[in-house]
């Protein structure tokens, strides 16, 4: 109920950073702005407890609701914010008081910079007296420092994107820790998987996972090596997942898994993800060792069992980038010569 | 108000009787409510005993599906997570008894929908036949998938999708989590005859067929079907067996104990046919069992 005069600002926001469609750099592999955003449609969907999934176009969003507010894992497009905050008024009328990036892709993050701003940070005491109503101005961001990096350009070479879309609190070490809405949310670092900068974000008591790209079910594992990932840490990252699942019997129920992309999952959906990124990691990795090259490699077709699944020859995440990115990532040290383990 | 009582007062008789007129005739739905005994008669090796390595005769898998069940170790199921998974609806009916119970609107008395328990696993299904639409496909998949049923004549034709990743053959012959499933209930008295027909654009070429016969079990029950994981085999956390493609040796064993010729055993949908024996026999590949 608090803080709902913040909403209208909405829309004064989103007419006064128009065309930002194409503000994404060009390189990352992350997924393409739709055509038309007016098409796009968010579709909400309750997992348990006290969080949703809202779908959209690019990254999944996930969505936290309680007294104290909301909390977002992620944000996709600028040009949806106002369909984003639509959807969100119509399970909570809280004010956003968080949202997590998972990583630094603008299909994550670039609604970062309007929905950050209908928000607002909890804050009080003499804080509030010291800096008055900017104590409180916009929705924390928190991503992992290296997302920061990436987005302000100070890591790699992609372009800056847009300030106000930046995090503004970020943590370095395994995770960061958050008590909201009577839960616990922990936020936990994975190195050098998708990007270097991953994080999931485990809500404790309503039990489900937001894996960010860490896991997808729309596509082979999307790994941003320019950025830092690696399948080996792509690997890590998913065994990191299951360790913190527990189904109810079998492979199904209990602990509910929100992936980057794609459909909401449980255990068995990971493991079978996992399944097939470990043994395409193991024929690759066994094809080094004989001294294959990459174009040997490609034309033996690690993959070929599972393209019906997940193979592609359009769009930003083909089988041959996949192939390339597990290549590179497995080659040894020195004939990769990036430093890397 | 008084007028409304009477009016419906005055209606009762007739309702009753036009119930009377209509009991136990005419609807085109029969019961399938009860317990029922799994015939094992057919197709026998592959359900009780299990299929063998490397026979992936009559299936109309596709090439990719086939690398799939060559690069398959069944040393995968040693892992605790594999340990509990459950038989998916497409394939539950290849093994054990079955209850059937309807569930019923209790004003209307109109069928809501048909619940099925399996022996194997203590899998549950719910069949909606209320007229329900099917999830979106941002939804969560299940190995039981999301079932709507409908009556044609006296036959239950259930349509199922959500559903996870499955196999057509317990030795690695994946069914992926795109496939829709066809299925027919179709009861003769006091049998039952369970068709299944799986459409999988990812790993099928034709859609797969496959029947099962049940017998009406009046004093059947259920016993229970705990699992519990336990860790079979101390191993890497991370390490996923299988095959690295062309080293499984174990795939010619079944081609030799049978006397089947490499090509027969590797199936494809032209392996489902009668007419391929005879077209192995003309090209001199020796005979197939
Ligand atoms: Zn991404």
């Amino acid at each position: 109920m608090r803080n709902l005069s913040s909403a209208p600002r909405l829309a004064v926001t989103l007419l006064a950073l128009p065309g930002l469609a194409g503000a994404q750099p060009a390189g990352p592999p992350q997924g393409g702005a739709p055509e038309d955003f007016a098409n796009v449609e968010i579709h909400t969907l309750k997992t348990q407890g006290h969080v949703f999934m809202l779908v959209g176009a690019g990254g999944n969003i996930s969505v936290q609701v309680g007294k104290d507010g909301v909390l977002m894992v992620d944000a996709e497009y600028p040009q949806l914010s106002g369909k984003i905050l639509a959807a969100i008024r119509r399970i909570s009328d809280g004010p956003i008081r968080y949202i997590v990036n998972t990583h630094y892709h603008a299909d994550h993050t670039s609604g970062n910079q309007n929905l950050r701003k209908v928000g607002s940070t909890i804050a009080g005491g003499n804080v509030a007296g010291d800096l008055g109503a900017e104590a409180s101005e916009g929705a924390s961001v928190i991503a992992h420092n290296n997302v920061l990096g990436r987005m302000s350009g100070a890591l790699g070479k992609a372009a800056a994107m847009p300030q106000d879309a930046w995090p503004t609190d970020t943590y370095v070490g395994d995770e960061k820790k958050l008590w909201f809405n009577d839960e616990g949310v922990e936020i936990i670092h994975v190195p050098s998987a998708h990007t270097d900068g991953d994080s999931i974000v485990y809500f404790r008591k309503s039990d489900v996972i937001s894996t960010g790209d860490l896991f997808v079910t729309t596509s082979y594992p999307i790994i941003d090596v320019a950025a830092g990932g690696t399948i080996n840490g792509y690997l890590d990252g998913l065994q990191k997942i299951v360790d913190l699942i527990v189904p109810v019997y079998g492979q199904e129920g209990g602990t509910l898994v929100i992936p980057g992309h794609g459909r909401l999952c449980d255990l068995g959906d990971v493991l079978n993800y996992r399944e097939m990124a470990t043994i395409i990691r193991d024929r690759v990795q066994d094809m080094i060792k004989k001294g294959m090259t990459l174009e040997q490699v490609k034309a033996a077709k690690p993959t070929f069992d599972y393209d019906p699944l997940y193979g592609t020859t359009t769009g930003f995440w083909t089988t041959d980038r996949f192939v390339e990115a597990v290549y590179q990532t497995l080659l040894p040290n020195k004939e990769r010569g990036d430093g890397k383990k | 108000m008084d007028q409304v009582r009477q009016i419906k007062i005055a209606r009762l008789p007739s309702l009753i009787l036009a119930a009377a007129l209509s009991s136990g005739a005419t609807f085109a739905q029969v019961n399938l409510g009860g317990v029922w005994q799994n015939q094992l008669d057919e197709d026998f090796p592959d359900r009780l005993a299990g299929p063998e390595l490397g026979d992936y005769a009559g299936l109309p898998i596709n090439a990719a599906d086939r690398l799939r069940g060559e690069t398959w170790d069944a040393s995968l199921l040693t892992l605790p997570e594999y340990q509990c998974r459950v038989h998916p609806a497409d394939y539950a009916s290849a093994f054990a008894d079955i209850r059937i119970w309807e569930e019923y609107d209790r004003d209307t008395q109109n069928l809501v929908a048909i619940h099925l328990h399996h022996f194997a696993w203590g899998t549950e299904r719910t069949i909606w036949m209320d007229g329900r639409p099917h999830p979106p496909e941002y939804a969560l998949h299940t190995a039981m998938g999301f079932s709507t049923g409908k009556w044609e004549g006296d036959i239950l034709t259930v349509t199922t999708d959500h559903l996870k990743e499955g196999w057509f053959r317990r030795n690695g012959l994946a069914r992926s989590d795109r496939a829709v499933v066809t299925e027919h209930f179709i009861r003769h008295e006091n049998g039952l005859t369970w068709v299944t027909v799986v459409n999988d654009p990812a790993y099928l070429v034709e859609p797969l067929y496959r029947s099962r016969d049940y017998v009406f079990s009046v004093a059947g029950q259920i016993a229970p079907y705990p699992c519990e994981s336990v860790e079979e085999i101390i191993r890497p956390k991370e390490a996923i067996p299988h095959h690295l493609p062309g080293t499984n040796s174990f795939l010619k064993e079944y081609q030799a104990k049978h006397g089947i010729p490499e090509e027969a055993a590797m199936g494809g949908p032209e392996t489902m046919y009668p007419e391929y024996r005879s077209k192995l026999a003309g090209a001199g590949a020796g005979p197939a069992k």
